[in-house]
């Protein structure tokens, strides 16, 4: 773009600067692109500022803190980390049931919307009416979708138990029994993503090279040969993907336990993001509250980055 | 997106021949299907739901067609709630949200991506660096802004910090500008055209796919939004619909009927929405998935 300028000023359509100006170290058209540029970002840049690079800060600054919003605040050091680490039972017991809910919500998640987009990557009729019907859940309100799961899942007038009762399976409290919640919670999170992650595997599914195919047939290998050593590693970067933002979404998991659970039976459903949301606007431990968050953000990049270095590196693969 | 076939097969195997094939085609069928109805089930079941009289709810085995159809449900919301409010403060909080983040990002993104100025990447980093950081860490610090703006309870908590675009939206965008060939901005630049100039009559409508795209979704996840109102919005006839649903459940928990009808409203304009613009949510999904 400089060079360009500069041509046009030599084809005198832009009267060249005074040449003069010794301190004058930069033309007319680069102050003109600077406040073109500045004018550009600035709303967009002052709100980021104001509404998401400060509270970043902000928000380390309150987790040194103790405030209940109505007191000011009063520096306390490390004691609402330490608090967490080493008081809080229900500090871990959180994080034990999001762990819990991340292994029960991602590889299965991830298993079903592989193999839907594999079964959909084959010459069917009919496949625009699949896909609809899969992506419905993706759009819809997750309060909404709660309640009607709810509703579902209920023990004595719930489809779910009606239909087990074919299989002569006796009715269960899918919410209100502790073994069960999460397990059901983890079952509408996956039914309600699953449109969404297909979508992703069949766009990469359709970019694997037809003729990478034909050469491992031509070799002998059979379907399973062919999925395991052509499609999955042709897949890896999508796969990767689905994996990095899945694990990062299951962290976050608020909206589905508020409305179905609230966190119970007892403690059972008692995920990270609800208990931070519990401390900071139920019992107004806004200090703690902060502390836990930035906790579940290092958790969040430590372990996006552990994925980033095993995994990522080995998802490349060129096409020659 | 057109679905390829894949051709592919090792002639004369066992697997190829006729019948083979037409049997492993209707096993895909009927696990497609049978998804399918998984999928669709729990839709049906709330439809079902909402057009019942509660002594016909509590049944089992349960009734799938409602015998008779009844609207006494939604009669019943119209004349209990402030629904009428409900649904205006949704579409004003939503589409409000749309249209300024819409043209707010997209004119960063034209800046970051197109114009050369002092300090742009190391902006540009900053984006970057706060989209990894979960919405829970600027969760409290937010509140307590807009408690000293003196924003609790009112709409302005819920659209003001989302109007003026994301760093997400921000940043694909921009990766839809570059993909753009600058033979056309430079020759509108010789013609004396201003940055604004080319980025409303020339970029713009060159990315109307991704723009699309970016409308639906941000739309979509304003309608949707829950932590917002749960967070700021106390007064009944100030919440999104959305969100009132949940304080809807736990007034009217007992009556599934009239929730179920409340639940299908909140989800017909999305759903409306999703049917005619199908192409972009999807497309919007590949976008935002894997080249943005």
């Amino acid at each position: 773009m400089v060079s360009q300028s500069q041509a046009i000023v030599r084809q005198g359509k832009i009267p060249p600067p005074r040449p003069a100006s010794a301190r004058r170290r930069h033309s007319r058209a680069f102050w003109r692109r600077t406040l073109a540029g500045y004018a550009f970002i600035t709303p967009n840049f002052l709100a980021f500022v104001l509404f998401v690079a400060g509270p970043v800060i902000a928000g380390l600054a309150l987790s040194f803190t103790s405030w209940d919003l109505l007191s000011p605040p009063v520096f306390v050091g490390l004691k609402n980390y330490n608090n967490a680490f080493f008081v809080d039972p229900l500090f871990w017991l959180a994080l034990k049931n999001t762990l819990y809910y991340s292994l029960l919500t991602v590889p299965l998640g991830i298993v079903v919307s592989l193999a839907l987009a594999l079964a959909m990557n084959q010459p069917l009729r009919g496949i625009r009416f699949y896909r609809t019907s899969y992506f419905i859940p993706v759009v819809c309100s997750s309060v909404a979708v709660a309640l009607v799961w709810k509703w579902f899942y209920n023990t004595e007038f719930g489809v779910l138990n009606w239909i087990l009762s074919w299989f002569h399976v006796p009715a269960q409290g899918w919410l209100t029994s502790s073994g069960w919640a999460m397990p059901a919670i983890a079952l509408t999170v996956i039914w309600k993503g699953m449109g969404y992650n297909m979508v992703i595997f069949l766009a990469g599914l359709q970019d694997v090279p037809q003729h990478l195919h034909e050469a491992a047939a031509i070799d002998g290998a059979g379907s399973w040969a062919r999925f395991r050593y052509v499609t999955l590693p042709m897949l890896a970067p999508h796969l990767f993907f689905v994996l990095v933002i899945s694990v990062i979404g299951s962290f976050q998991a608020f909206d589905m336990v508020y409305v179905m659970t609230g966190g119970g039976p007892g403690n059972a459903t008692q995920v990270y993001n609800y208990y931070i949301w519990q401390n900071a606007f139920q019992f107004f431990k806004m200090g703690y509250a902060s502390a836990l968050a930035y906790v579940l953000f290092a958790l969040i990049c430590g372990i996006t980055l552990i994925q980033v270095r095993y995994l990522g590196r080995r998802t490349h693969y060129e096409l020659g | 997106m057109a679905v390829k076939a894949v051709r592919a097969k090792p002639a004369g195997t066992i697997l190829s021949s006729r019948p083979w094939r037409t049997a492993r085609r209707a096993v895909i069928h009927a696990l497609l299907i049978l998804v399918g109805i998984s999928c669709l089930l729990p839709f049906i079941w709330m439809i079902s739901t909402s057009f019942k009289e509660p002594f016909q709810v509590f049944t089992f085995p349960p009734e799938f067609i409602p015998n008779p159809w009844s609207i006494a449900g939604y009669q019943k919301i119209f004349t209990i709630a402030p629904i009428g409010n409900w649904v205006l403060n949704s579409l004003y909080v939503a589409s409000v949200i749309t249209v300024c983040q819409l043209l707010f990002s997209s004119l960063a993104a034209y800046a970051f991506a197109r114009i050369q100025f002092p300090g742009r990447d190391v902006i540009f980093m900053g984006y970057l660096a706060t989209m990894m950081v979960p919405g829970q860490v600027t969760l409290i610090p937010g509140y307590i802004l807009m408690k000293y703006f003196g924003w609790i309870d009112t709409m302005s908590a819920l659209t003001v910090p989302f109007l003026f675009g994301s760093a997400f939206g921000t940043f694909l965008l921009r990766q839809f500008f570059m993909t753009i060939p600058m033979d056309l901005e430079d020759a509108a630049k010789i013609d004396g055209c201003s940055y604004f100039g080319i980025y409303w009559r020339i970029m713009l409508p060159l990315i109307k796919p991704a723009l699309a795209a970016v409308t639906i979704w941000t739309f979509m996840g304003a309608w949707n939004n829950f932590m917002g109102p749960l967070i700021y919005i106390s007064s009944p006839e100030k919440m999104p619909l959305a969100y009132a649903l949940q304080l809807f459940q736990s007034q009217h928990g007992g009556e599934p009927g009239m929730l179920m009808a409340a639940a299908t409203m909140v989800m017909l304009p999305v759903l409306v929405l999703f049917f005619f613009t199908q192409r972009y949510f999807i497309e919007g999904v590949t976008l935002t998935g894997i080249k943005g």
